[in-house]
């Protein structure tokens, strides 16, 4: 496995840049969140969504990829030849409204049913906190409103429970209906790209299930890495590489590979 | 008539405007013009008992929170955006030194909106079902007076002191900001007392000759300091870049309570003055900083 992965040209967080990049479809308006996803957007307007509309929670709406790389979405050369500098309720009105078709979000942890916790590890009552993480930002909005969303994480069992101990952002709560009983408009979970593969999530139940696995990594790894009896596609298949002009482009964006290094 | 003078030291602003136990709002910008050097005054001075209010607060909160100012936050996010957690923050939540109001960036906005609205609370469709409800007693789940829908009510916040960092103000307290603006316009508007540091301190002409990026009206500041660099090292759309090299070594520093204990001494306590920080901060790395391409927009006609 090791001599596989050290023969490979890339790394695998160009792989799940690459995976998160092909889930954003031309002309689509995607609200781009922190890190990898940054990338996936850049990805993606270079490459098959050059219509694709980048909103940022700072209150940024461009449709051309920044002048210069930039590391976070504040640096000034996201800034510079917007096409809107808003205020963050301007931007998170129109994702209220429905007017973003998908949005990225990193998790800490998550469950079965794609709900995902980034505050409290352990639970938020005193005494209960192991670990305070930063919080929601924008994540629950995204989450809640948005036509879709994309979750990118790493791939443990101890990060893929069966339960989270604290819903920061919203999947599928116990299952199918849940999402239309609370009220909630946005669509839900799409996709959950990790270090390992892609899951995706059953109409029906709102189940995760394996969708595919990145080239290197079993089935049964995957498994073993989820906290749950994780369900298996019919026809699972391999996470395609990132193709060579992929590559060029994350290296220009990302030139010290800030996110994308090994 | 000249409205009188609102200028004042970056020490008498925050000594006369910000009380022990108050409630403020800093680093509405989300990732630009976070007011640094307030900040670093507020921990000078031994500020105690606040309760900071902000949506993302990138490290500043992080930092107050290290230095024992803070009793409570209400806010979105708190860690450092390009390194993930703040440990100042991760260790007085997990040992119960401070109380945290866990919100979402669309929530701490209507929240502030509606302070600056005047109104006890605004509705929204997001964080349904979400566990936000459980620890932030200033949202419930409503039923709509119209449609019958569920949505969340968010509960007003009035910030005590707003303290905004911007490009440039005039004496009186009018100020332009530019690039994008986060929550600072709700910010603003809701807050008690409003401080606005700036870049520069230029003549009302400046600032009356194009209103239009006024971020809000001059009588609803108390206060203005000049603070050059008063936003380092978050990015001033201007006027310098984001340091990214503060953030990571802040995240390497701030580990263990001896480790920020020793950044607070260097970066805060031994500095008073802007030029000391611009000292400390050195004449080639500032130069790195500064803007390397320019790109002036055109100019606009406000006459009749």
């Amino acid at each position: 496995m090791a001599t596989e992965a050290q023969t490979r040209s890339y790394t695998p967080a160009e792989l799940m840049v690459a995976a998160a990049a092909r889930e954003i479809g031309d002309g689509e308006v995607v609200f781009v969140g922190m890190r990898l996803p940054l990338l996936g957007f850049q990805l993606a307007k270079r490459t098959h969504a050059p219509g694709a509309i980048g909103i940022y929670e700072l209150g940024i709406i461009r449709s051309t990829p920044a002048p210069e790389p930039i590391l976070t979405m504040g640096d000034l050369p996201n800034l510079c030849r917007a096409q809107w500098l808003a205020d963050t309720l301007d931007v998170m009105s129109l994702l209220q409204r429905g007017d973003i078709h998908v949005s990225f979000i990193g998790g800490a942890q998550v469950d079965r049913f794609g709900n995902l916790n980034t505050s409290y590890i352990g639970g938020m009552a005193p005494g209960r906190i192991e670990t305070r993480l930063p919080g929601s930002g924008g994540a629950c909005d995204l989450a809640s409103l948005a036509g879709r969303h994309i979750i990118i994480m790493p791939h443990e069992k101890r990060r893929f429970v069966p339960r989270v101990d604290y819903i920061t952002s919203p999947g599928y709560g116990d299952g199918a209906g849940w999402r239309q009983r609370a009220g909630l408009t946005g669509g839900g979970p799409a996709a959950v790209i990790t270090t390992l593969g892609v899951l995706r999530f059953d109409p029906d139940t709102g189940e995760m299930m394996l969708a595919s696995v990145h080239p290197g990594v079993t089935v049964e790894q995957i498994l073993a890495a989820t906290g749950w009896p994780l369900r298996v596609a019919p026809q699972v298949t391999q996470t395609p590489e990132p193709t060579a002009e992929a590559l060029a482009i994350l290296r220009h964006f990302d030139p010290q590979g800030f996110w994308t290094g090994s | 008539m000249t409205p009188s003078s609102k200028l004042t030291s970056l020490h008498e602003a925050i000594a006369r405007g910000v009380a022990d136990g108050s409630t403020i709002v800093l680093g509405a910008g989300l990732e630009a013009c976070i007011p640094f050097a307030a900040g670093h005054e507020i921990m000078r001075q031994r500020k105690r008992g606040l309760t900071l209010v902000g949506p993302i607060s990138d490290i500043l909160f992080d930092q107050l929170i290290g230095a024992g100012c803070v009793r409570a936050v209400r806010a979105a996010w708190v860690g450092n955006v390009i390194t993930g957690s703040g440990y100042n923050f991760r260790r007085a939540v997990e040992s119960g030194r401070i109380a945290v109001e866990d919100h979402s960036n669309l929530t701490l906005a209507l929240a502030l909106r509606a302070g600056a609205m005047g109104v006890p609370f605004l509705p929204t469709r997001t964080a349904l079902g979400s566990d936000l409800f459980a620890s932030n007693a200033h949202l419930k789940s409503i039923t709509c007076p119209f449609t019958a829908e569920r949505l969340t009510a968010v509960a007003a916040i009035v910030p005590d002191v707003a303290i905004l960092h911007v490009q440039r103000a005039d004496a009186a307290g009018h100020a332009h900001l530019w690039g994008n603006f986060g929550v600072t316009r709700e910010a603003g508007l809701a807050s008690q007392h409003v401080i606005v540091c700036a870049e520069e301190i230029v003549a009302a002409e400046v600032i009356a000759r194009d209103p239009n990026r006024v971020v809000l009206p001059g009588f609803r500041v108390n206060a203005v300091v000049h603070a050059p660099w008063g936003a380092h090292p978050s990015p001033m759309p201007g006027h310098y870049n984001r340091d990214h090299e503060l953030f990571l070594s802040y995240q390497r520093e701030s580990q263990t309570p001896e480790g920020f204990a020793a950044w607070q001494a260097r970066w805060v306590d031994a500095v008073q003055t802007s030029a000391d920080y611009l000292a400390l901060l050195g004449a080639e790395r500032a130069a790195r900083l500064a803007l390397a391409h320019h790109d002036y927009s055109e100019a606009v006609d406000y006459g009749y």
